[in-house]
């Protein structure tokens, strides 16, 4: 679960990392009352959406006084704010963060994330913030520090003093330096976060009033650990989910819907990435991943064509099921008798493999339903992007 | 003959009163696995279908009689108690844990792996399918996970996957092609595993009875160029593998936490199909494009070779 800017900076003042006081807006009445319990600004208004380049795609903006802030909230929220991730519909701004504009006189970056292959946090620091960190890892590697951390023991005083020496973070910033980062990746671990970025880090003020600033934050949540964190996952902002996906995770479906006509049943992830794969391989697009679960009940498989039929743009339905433990037979009732409680319109090509596979062919072809069954995976895919294309025309 | 697990290793199943644990440890027994007890706090004393429960891994090590390194531990308790029980498992000085849970916190994963590092527990999954040498008539096998015994053959080839369902439409494949496994594993869909492709490809390459091996990749992470490297730097055997998900859009998870291409802007290695496919055929893997070719593409080297 990704958590807004303002989440992640209430949860980050809790671990005693410095952040701004912030008011979040919801209306574009009222903006100028807000605004000066901040202070007198300037302000900086920030539009709380799931994606980055959002100062480029103008949903970042600094106001001088309450009537400029008042016409760029009106003319954000609610509308989509598209950027170079979000594709082209945007993500509609439903929050702005409001906060007293500053100016850093330097800025950094620094994130903790899971290293995949150590297994352990990783602490990643740059002297360079405020851009790309991903363009600075191949443009100048040699000026991104990276510190493993024991997830037994956290960031130990040393390490942080390590990476504070490299990015430059010396003289009166070095002890709230080492704080900062041995703070951060307490945060981290006390939250089961899988990133936590902060670009820019930024120093500001002058002389003895130099400090340290975390200007933005982007902090993702591990869905795995959302029973510690009930407070947290209660927030979680779902209005970028369609129905349907919002459907598929309250009956422990995995769903995402993508851009092609072929709707996907499958059970097992990776079977299902695969039947993906060659419904492409064989010139078809794959409308959804849709992982059933190992089972394949009735009940579920119901579920899934339901969710997979709210799609308008399928075509057609290929059902790849690999009968495990569960023998295709049970399993053929179970999709006959989900295509009769969904009556379904469209056309369905059904592909099983496993234990009686033949007593479930034989059940399908009794059913008297438009079911065009497959022998293998080969076949299922090229009759199902021979059904779309049907259908299509 | 086979890696990690034979007829003669003693089971213990961990969660073993829940519907998976129970329906499982019974699946794993009817297949020949010697299930020596299961383990619920709080139950010991019980049985299930005639497993005797007990309330700790040390007391099932001990009724066993048998030296707990040559014992494997399979893992049904639910996410938020997982990490403990493995933990339990390496205490009691279980050789072998194989973690079935699905949906254990990262964190809790990193701490595991990090209280296992330099021990004696060899570590398999979490969010797998398990491990099992296949047997038959002759030559009973050992089956410790939830995969369907009977689409299995004892034979030569090695598998390792980090995937359930995908794994057995290969096993089957193979199987239907006359082609039997040495030992097939689960190393699970999840961002932090207990073992790698490396650490499997490495026992595969040691074992005299695995003639070849097939890899089953997914996008997300780098565990399929680790294995690429491996494979051209130490791999005698042919290695052929397949990387699902090519069609899956950045930035989403593809049902396994760790099926996931990275989504930033830059220009470094995001764990997509196509970086894994070419990192593994520059090391000299041959990789099929197609799933339904994965049986065939072992058959014809074999037959050649």
């Amino acid at each position: 679960m990704k958590l807004h800017e303002y989440q992640a900076k209430r949860v980050m003042a809790g671990f005693g990392l410095p952040v701004l006081p912030g008011r979040v807006l919801e209306a574009a009445d009222r903006v100028g009352t807000v605004l000066k319990k901040l202070g007198d600004g300037p302000w900086v208004l920030k539009a709380q959406v799931h994606t980055g380049g959002r100062g480029k795609a103008g949903g970042v903006k600094v106001v001088a006084d309450s009537k400029e802030a008042g016409a760029f909230v009106k003319g954000l929220l609610g509308k989509p704010l598209v950027t170079h991730q979000t594709g082209p519909q945007g993500l509609v701004v439903r929050k702005i963060l409001a906060e007293p504009a500053v100016r850093a006189v330097r800025e950094l970056y620094v994130a903790v994330l899971v290293n995949r292959r150590t297994g352990r946090p990783v602490l990643i620091a740059s002297g360079e913030g405020g851009m790309d960190i991903e363009e600075l890892a191949v443009t100048a590697p040699d000026k991104i520090v990276r510190v493993d951390i024991d997830p037994l023991r956290g960031l130990e005083a040393f390490q942080a003093r390590d990476v504070a020496f490299a990015v430059g973070l010396t003289g009166d910033l070095l002890a709230p330096a080492v704080a900062f980062l041995q703070n951060l990746v307490k945060m981290f671990l006390a939250t089961d976060a899988s990133l936590v970025e902060v670009n820019p880090l930024g120093v500001i003020g002058e002389g003895a009033e130099r400090r340290l600033l975390a200007m933005d934050a982007k902090v993702t949540l591990d869905d795995n650990a959302a029973f510690r964190h009930k407070d947290l996952f209660q927030e979680a902002d779902l209005t970028d989910l369609s129905d349907a996906e919002k459907r598929a995770g309250e009956v422990g479906i995995s769903y995402i819907r993508l851009d092609g006509n072929i709707g996907c049943l499958v059970n097992g992830a990776g079977l299902a990435m695969a039947t993906m794969d060659i419904i492409k391989l064989h010139g078809g697009e794959p409308a959804n991943f849709l992982d059933v679960g190992g089972g394949a009940t009735v009940e579920q498989v119901t579920e899934a064509f339901q969710i997979i039929l709210s799609d308008p743009k399928v075509k057609a339905i290929l059902v790849n099921i690999f009968g495990g433990i569960m023998k295709c037979d049970v399993i053929a009732q179970g999709v006959v008798q989900a295509v009769k409680n969904t009556g379904l319109d469209r056309p369905l090509v059904v592909r099983l493999e496993g234990n009686r596979v033949e007593e479930g062919r034989q059940i399908l072809a009794a059913s008297g339903l438009a079911i065009t069954p497959a022998v293998d995976l080969a076949d299922g895919a090229k009759k199902a992007v021979a059904a779309a294309a049907g259908a299509a025309s | 003959m086979s890696i990690l697990i034979t007829n003669d290793t003693k089971v213990i199943v961990q969660g073993i009163t829940g519907g998976a644990g129970s329906f499982h440890a019974k699946g794993c027994c009817d297949y020949g696995t010697r299930v020596v007890g299961g383990v619920t706090p709080g139950k010991g004393g019980g049985n299930v279908d005639g497993i005797p429960v007990f309330n700790t891994v040390k007391e099932v090590v001990r009724a066993a009689d048998a030296d707990p390194r040559g014992m494997a531990s399979m893992i049904f308790v639910p996410p938020p108690f997982a990490a403990d029980a493995i933990l339990e498992a390496a205490d009691a000085g279980v050789g072998l844990v194989i973690a079935i849970t699905e949906g254990i916190p990262v964190t809790d994963m990193a701490r595991v792996k990090a209280a296992l590092r330099g021990g004696a527990t060899r570590l398999i999954g979490p969010n797998g399918p398990g491990v099992i040498t296949p047997g038959d008539e002759k030559r009973p096998g050992c089956k410790i996970g939830i995969m369907p015994g009977y689409i299995h053959k004892p034979g030569k080839i090695g598998i390792v996957s980090r995937s359930g369902t995908l794994t057995y439409e290969a096993v089957w494949q193979l199987t239907q092609r006359g082609l039997g496994q040495s030992t097939v594993v689960g190393i699970g869909g999840d961002p932090i595993a207990g073992s790698s492709f490396v650490d499997i490809l490495e026992l595969f390459e040691k074992d005299p009875d695995t003639e070849c091996v097939l890899m089953i990749g997914e996008i997300g992470g780098s565990a399929e160029e680790d294995a690429a490297h491996y494979f051209k730097k130490n791999m005698t055997k042919p290695l052929f593998a397949f990387i699902a998900g090519r069609t899956a859009p950045p930035g989403k998870r593809m049902g396994h936490a760790g099926a996931i291409v990275d989504a930033s802007g830059g220009r470094s290695a995001k764990g997509t199909a196509a970086e894994k496919r070419a990192a593994l055929e520059a090391a000299g893997v041959k990789v099929v494009e197609s799933p339904a070719d994965m049986g065939e593409m072992v058959l014809r080297a074999v037959r050649v070779g």
